[in-house]
């Protein structure tokens, strides 16, 4: 068994709200060195699977058909074994 | 005419579109379930609002694979039309009938409320009865209603004047004051290139019966149908 860990983040151009209200909040709070904060979203995706190769293949397909939007979305992964 | 209203599980503006088309355009009208793998003869198809699969992911992503749509995919590529409101407008951004993506709002709240919108565009088969500018009083109710699109989308959709509603004040105004979502320009509703595939956030269906305190609405059905029945 294999386990991706993805990461679906916003592309710099794309507005993140969320990530702002955290910011001013953050500076509310009196941590005031923070200049920017962007939230994005984490996959923890188990593969029972051998190849190195097919899993990656595999990954990004997930990404490019499902998990990200290449609108607004780029993402990238890191692979571990279970 | 006829028309097909798909439903996903979590639509929920399903009976409001029926209710309309039906009882108060005196259109033929059936239900099309996300499992089916046919449509059911119809000139238009509405994607109606409500939050398909829970807006799980992102709204619309997961309706995109649900079997009908590959059907609908394919009548609009015919020229048939689609008619998506609201998370009906999501789901056509997924499934790449329409370019964009709906954002969340700009305010992270969800927004329920009487709005106005601009006919930017009235040779849609959508709009082509009511007046270019004609403003329309349509409520809107959305958490994701924040059209974005990158550079050269952009203006490729004021190329081809795929802009078709506009958010605006009574008086027409277009800005950032009577933008309520942070929308690029403003845009409340695009079609395709073809024109023949409409998305829209405010809810014509909710604006239709006068006992809701607008019937702008029925501009857009009443467009449909002189559309069709020609």
């Amino acid at each position: 068994m294999q386990k991706a860990t993805i990461y679906v983040t916003l592309k710099p151009q794309v507005l993140d709200p969320q990530g702002k209200v955290i910011m001013n909040a953050l500076h509310t709070l009196g941590y005031k060195n923070v200049t920017e904060v962007r939230a994005s979203k984490m996959f923890e995706v188990t593969l029972d699977a051998k190849d190195d190769a097919d899993i990656k293949q595999e990954i990004e397909e997930i990404c490019d058909k499902v998990l990200a939007n290449p609108n607004i979305e780029t993402y990238y992964y890191k692979i571990h074994d279970e | 005419m006829k028309y097909n209203i798909i439903i996903f599980p979590g639509s929920n503006c399903d009976y409001d579109a029926y209710f309309v088309t039906k009882n108060l355009m005196g259109a033929e009208v059936e239900y099309v379930w996300h499992k089916d793998t046919s449509l059911k003869y119809p000139d238009c198809v509405i994607i109606p609002g409500g939050f398909s699969y829970g807006d799980y992911l992102r709204a619309g992503a997961i309706a995109k694979f649900s079997p009908i749509m590959k059907e609908v995919i394919a009548f609009a590529n015919k020229g048939g039309l689609v008619l998506g409101i609201c998370n009906g407008f999501q789901v056509l951004t997924e499934t790449k009938l329409l370019p964009g993506t709906l954002l969340q709002n700009k305010s992270l709240l969800f927004i329920c409320k009487h709005q106005y919108v601009k006919v930017v565009n009235n040779k849609t088969p959508y709009t082509h009865i009511i007046e270019k500018n004609q403003v329309l009083d349509i409520p809107i109710a959305h958490n994701e209603g924040n059209f974005f699109i990158d550079e050269d989308g952009l203006k490729s959709l004021q190329d081809d004047q795929q802009i078709v509603f506009q958010y605006c004040d009574k008086e027409g105004h277009i800005d950032d004051i009577t933008n309520p979502n942070g929308s690029m320009l403003n845009i409340a509703g695009i079609v395709n290139k073809q024109g023949n595939v409409l998305g829209m956030m405010p809810h014509p269906e909710r604006s239709s019966d006068p006992i809701c305190g607008s019937k702008d609405g029925q501009n857009i059905f009443l467009s449909i149908m002189e559309f069709i029945e020609k």
